[in-house]
């Protein structure tokens, strides 16, 4: 390739990248936005001046603020964090994890790294910095208004943390159920090349139209009177699935389903097929071939699907809000609730706060996960 | 792969959809014929109150459900035919509206306004997304290759954000005295609500959607910006084609089979328009037909959800789908034809 025919003159390469920036803005803005709100008391969080907003006079006013010192132990703390875990914490676990169960070595690392992060973010820094901010004269005054009340509003008071359990509980079933029915059938259907695997590829594809609200539609009353209908089954203590976080998971998974086996089946068929032939002369049936030899090679495609799932799982409103009770309520609908009684202006950012806390995990997913992220987008679509 | 091992393979996963999804369609269409009622027997109650030396008694008739022997309220479905149908689609109150040539009157049919602003919303978004998502592929293309990664990570923040949440977001920045509404009131020195009318909300709806789905479109058509080949290209600027003459008759046809994947997709997401809004409440001015069969299964004051209709609902948002999806897939099999 010419490089010199192919170059681009000054102009357009600096529009391009200009409105490229223009882009990342308004891809960030709204969730830095909301981030940075939800740390106000309400006065600054809808003040009109977008400084007042970032620097928070009022919140400042009532005592609540960081300092030029505490902004920068932040800093140095998240790239020690970061350092930690992008460097030692691989290496570490490769050295001490035992052979066959790298997976639970990483498990315990993840837990013991997430517990160290805690306890230096909420335990060690406040202490710190309550302790030398006094000492360090213009460094230790505080400069931006900062407050965490509304996070403990929504995460003691008005009892999120329940409602993450649950969100927890939901996502956890959905992930590993879809996984397991998913490999097999994305793994089946990959390696078949009859004209009803064609079929069930094709009405999958037509039950991923289907708006939810229809499904829901079916479930509702068959739910609600599961405990008659049941009965002669299960005797007399037959369970109402409605309201359950095991009839949601079921639910959530089969709506999943369409999308994972399309998206299991594109990864199999990048697993070349004589790697279970070879196994299959050596004397494996499917099963024992599927299991010792395209196992061990097929985590990145069941990693990336495994992220939709959690996502569809986690993101969902209308399934979870209809079929859930009030007290096996997961995040997302308990946010919907917490907007609708909007009175005053403090509740609305007590909901900015419980939408931040949704966003965060979200977030630290796309940092870990991005390349996953986008290899799966484009699996679907490149192969066709 | 003979077909015992391929059902045990695949046999759970259409066990579930079969379960989960073949057999709730089937019962929503059942359902939409019959009606579930509690049922009612008048009873003459005698109230008196105490008075001066006669009481006042009065005798009305109540409505009271009947209780089986259990004490649990009786209910009886019966056949209706095709009258949840009727009372979703108010089909004479909508014939009339158009006779009297008033579309508002018609506008003010819940179903009718529902339909409007599904296809308004799903036939706009479409161009905008897949025009908005050329646009930040070809940019990521020709940005510096270090630059590339954080780009696509930031592009990827709308995209995996909660529905409901990225509405909710947009809707801060904009409700009341929200940081660009009062941006856009000190630049034009005017008042400016933005969920007072329906068409802001709308618009503000259609810019969230396409703010959450370009990302998705941008990544997949960057993947496919990698695999244009370079000979044609040359050959082109030998040629002396023009930058835009090679994307409009290199680049674009290369990438025309992910236009169509990311077109339909889009299509079926669009057209399930429903977390916008609840994320903007704006049941009051906007509703989609999604919205819709929610709103019918969310139990009313009395506690009752009305099922029939929300399964008529469905019913009609299905046939929906189907004639929006019909022209695309026709046209895939001929080309999916046409090509082997």
């Amino acid at each position: 390739m010419t490089s010199r025919a192919m170059r681009q003159p000054l102009s357009l390469r600096l529009t391009s990248n200009g409105l490229l920036i223009l882009w990342c803005l308004i891809a960030a803005f709204p969730i830095f936005w909301i981030t940075v709100m939800s740390f106000k008391t309400p006065v600054d969080a809808f003040d009109a001046n977008a400084l007042n907003v970032i620097f928070g006079p009022a919140t400042r006013a009532k005592g609540h603020g960081i300092s030029v010192f505490d902004i920068l132990l932040l800093l140095v703390t998240l790239w020690a964090l970061w350092q930690v875990a992008a460097k030692r914490l691989p290496s570490m676990v490769r050295s001490y994890a035992p052979a066959g169960a790298v997976w639970l070595g990483w498990l315990i690392g993840i837990a013991a790294f997430a517990l160290v992060a805690l306890v230096t973010l909420f335990g060690i820094m406040p202490a710190l910095a309550a302790a030398l901010n006094p000492v360090l004269g213009a460094l230790g005054v505080d400069v931006i208004g900062l407050t965490t009340e509304h996070y403990k509003t929504v995460w003691i008071d008005r009892g999120f943390s329940n409602n993450f359990q649950n969100s927890l509980i939901v996502t956890a079933g959905v992930v590993s159920v879809s996984l397991t029915v998913g490999t097999l059938a994305g793994y089946g259907l990959a390696r078949s090349g009859s004209t009803l695997a064609f079929w069930i590829l094709i009405v999958a594809l037509v039950f991923r139209a289907l708006p939810h609200s229809v499904l829901v539609a079916g479930y509702l009353p068959v739910f609600i009177n599961s405990s008659e209908w049941l009965a002669p089954i299960l005797g007399e203590n037959a369970p109402t699935l409605y309201g359950k976080p095991m009839a949601v998971i079921a639910v959530l998974v089969a709506i999943n389903q369409p999308f994972t086996i399309w998206m299991l089946r594109s990864f199999f068929q990048n697993i070349p097929a004589e790697l279970d032939e070879a196994a299959r002369v050596d004397g494996c049936n499917h099963f024992q071939a599927f299991r010792r030899v395209i196992m061990p090679v097929m985590w990145p495609g069941v990693i990336t699907t495994g992220l939709f799932s959690f996502l569809l799982a986690y993101n969902d409103f209308l399934v979870t809000s209809l079929l859930l009770d009030a007290q096996n309520q997961t995040m997302v609908p308990a946010i919907a609730g917490m907007f609708n009684r909007e009175t005053t202006t403090t509740d609305q950012v007590v909901a900015v706060a419980a939408a931040v806390s949704i966003t965060a995990p979200l977030f630290i997913l796309v940092m870990v996960f991005q390349r996953q992220i986008v290899s799966g987008l484009t699996a679907g679509a490149v192969k066709g | 792969m003979n077909f015992r091992t391929f059902a045990a393979f695949v046999g759970p996963s259409v066990f579930m959809m079969l379960l989960f999804i073949a057999f709730p369609l089937v019962s929503v269409f059942v359902q939409s014929f019959y009606v579930t009622q509690t049922v009612y027997e008048v009873v003459e109650v005698e109230t008196c109150t105490p008075g001066f030396l006669t009481q006042t008694c009065t005798t009305e008739q109540k409505s009271v459900p009947l209780l089986d022997e259990d004490s649990h309220v009786m209910t009886r479905t019966e056949f209706v035919g095709l009258q949840s149908y009727r009372n979703v689609l108010e089909l004479d109150r909508a014939w009339a509206a158009l006779k009297a040539g008033s579309w508002s009157a018609f506008q003010a049919i819940d179903f009718w306004k529902a339909l409007r602003f599904t296809l308004t919303f799903t036939l706009i978004t479409l161009p905008l997304n897949i025009g908005l998502g050329l646009g930040i592929a070809l940019m990521i293309n020709n940005a510096a290759k270090a630059v590339r990664g954080p780009v696509i990570f930031i592009s990827l923040l709308p995209f995996i954000i909660t529905p409901v949440i990225g509405a909710l977001s947009i809707n801060w920045l904009f409700r009341g005295d929200g940081i660009l509404t009062a941006a856009m009131e000190w630049y034009s020195g005017r008042d400016i609500a933005m969920f007072a009318q329906a068409w802001t909300i709308e618009l503000l709806m259609m810019l969230y959607r396409v703010w959450h789905v370009a990302p998705f479109a941008a990544i997949v058509f960057y993947a496919g910006l990698q695999t244009v080949n370079s000979d044609s290209l040359e050959s082109a600027v030998i040629d002396g084609a023009s930058r835009w003459q090679r994307l409009r008759f290199i680049v674009i046809p290369h990438l025309m089979p992910l236009i169509i994947f990311v077109s339909m997709i889009h299509l079926m997401d669009a057209y399930r328009v429903f977390e916008e809004v609840v994320g903007f409440s704006s049941q009051g001015h906007v509703i989609s037909l999604q919205w819709l069969t929610y709103d019918f299964l969310v139990p009313d004051q009395a506690g009752n959800r009305s099922v029939s209709r929300a399964s008529a609902s469905a019913m009609l948002t299905m046939i929906g789908i189907t004639l929006l999806l019909i022209a695309p897939l026709r046209r895939t099999w001929r080309d999916h034809k046409g090509g082997h």
